[in-house]
């Protein structure tokens, strides 16, 4: 049995632990709530570009040749966007974003594409990295409030390699924020864009300038870009809750730790209290025989 | 009537207000938007955005995007929209020198095409940025 002085120090050490994950989880907290509000706050936008495209690509089907609309017969080559975060820690988010990446690709290699694989965040650059995958862009350190021009380099490359025939398709994959507690490895499609349908009611007759054909190919691109900005939000947001949880558990077993230490260190103290009086008890027995 | 006028970017709603005028900056020149304006779907340019209300202008530094035009309500989507008060002229001015150097070294077309595009920004911020200061001096 451990000595009182060891069992002392335990229980000190697990405090402290417990009053760190605690921390943890309130920074976590709130981090979560201004990635949630920074997710929502890019709708307004996303939803006006959406309006725009619908009144374009409703009209224009015959000009989808050549632009980020068109759908490929053949595909050849894919490229695949992974989102993770660049720290740990997050209870088992990445290990399931991960393990999609990896089916996905499996999938992909299956039907003799190529695949092509961009990183956002370290722990998915570390694992392709490992996994001797065929990584040809990375970027990390994007902190907890990325701005829409930190994912631009990577947006860029995708839509430049969609347009040369590097890629026929483009995909993301990252983990969509459901709620504290779930956070699903999601995988969307980037390019080929779909267009959303027409709203039906709006007839109006815009006067395009300089021209329709034009106004659409500086539409496409954006809507690209701005997807791939919210992707990358909503993971920020599903990181921190994931940390949140865990930190959470981590404090809660750290106090019943704490609880089951207290409880032997007042055995063990009772024990020796006990074995002591036993002991000056016996010597002054032995010494009343005398 | 006045206009609704709804500024937005990737990363934030800048500006929801009833406006009397709009003056952007697009690719076939500047455009003055009043209301009742013909229905119209425009780009726009890295410039100058002023907006009157009251008989007072407030200008944006933009950096393209798009306008939609209703009779009542116009919609910029921006690529970046910054009021006056929140350019870092210091920094504008910094990317400005930046950008003159890449474009005296000439290392690419496609590197000269990016630093012509980044000091036409930069230009613009200060200019914005500067035409603030000489309100205020007046007032």
């Amino acid at each position: 049995m451990p000595s009182t002085r060891e069992i002392r120090r335990r229980i000190r050490s697990v405090k402290n632990l417990a009053q760190i994950t605690r921390a943890m989880e309130m920074v976590s907290a709130s981090k979560m709530r201004r990635a949630q509000r920074n997710v929502l706050a890019t709708r307004p936008y996303a939803d006006r570009l959406l309006d725009v495209m619908g009144e374009l690509t409703g009209r224009a089907v015959g000009m989808r040749r050549g632009t980020l609309l068109e759908v490929r017969p053949v595909v050849k080559g894919v490229a695949l966007i992974v989102v993770t975060p660049d720290r740990g820690l997050a209870g088992s988010l990445v290990a399931n974003v991960l393990r999609r990446a990896s089916r996905f690709i499996l999938d992909e290699q299956e039907k003799k594409h190529a695949v092509e694989v961009l990183a956002i965040g370290k722990k998915g650059r570390d694992f392709m990295v490992r996994t001797r995958q065929n990584l040809v862009a990375e970027v990390t350190k994007l902190g907890d409030y990325p701005r829409l021009t930190d994912i631009l380099g990577i947006a860029t490359h995708v839509i430049n390699g969609f347009l040369s025939g590097r890629y026929d398709e483009v995909y993301v994959l990252y983990s969509q924020f459901v709620n504290t507690l779930v956070q699903r490895p999601t995988i969307k499609r980037l390019l080929p864009i779909d267009p959303p349908h027409e709203p039906a009611e709006r007839m109006v007759d815009y006067t395009y300038e300089p021209s329709q054909e034009e106004v659409l190919r500086e539409l496409l691109p954006r809507f690209v870009e701005v997807q791939l900005y919210q992707a990358v939000l909503e993971a920020i947001a599903s990181e921190h809750s994931a940390r949140m949880v865990a930190m959470r558990n981590a404090t809660d077993n750290a106090k019943e730790l704490q609880r089951d230490l207290t409880l032997s260190y007042n055995k063990t103290r009772q024990a020796n209290i006990t074995k002591e009086v036993s002991e000056i008890a016996s010597g002054a027995a032995a010494l009343a025989e005398m | 009537m006045p206009i609704h006028l709804e500024i937005v970017t990737a990363e934030r709603v800048v500006l929801s207000d009833d406006v009397d005028m709009i003056n952007a900056p697009t690719k076939d020149g500047r455009v003055g938007i009043l209301p009742r304006h013909a229905p119209l779907l425009t780009i726009l340019e890295v410039g100058e955005l002023d907006i009157v209300k009251d008989g007072v202008t407030t200008p944006f530094a933009i950096s393209g995007g798009f306008m939609e035009v209703l009779p009542h309500r116009v919609t910029i989507l921006a690529d970046t929209a910054e009021r006056a008060e929140e350019i870092d002229e210091a920094r504008a001015e910094a990317a400005r020198r930046a950008a003159e150097q890449r474009i005296a070294e000439r290392k690419s077309a496609q590197d000269l095409a990016l630093a012509e595009a980044e000091l036409r920004r930069a230009l613009v911020q200060l200019k914005v940025a500067q035409l603030k200061k000489i309100k205020r001096e007046r007032e």
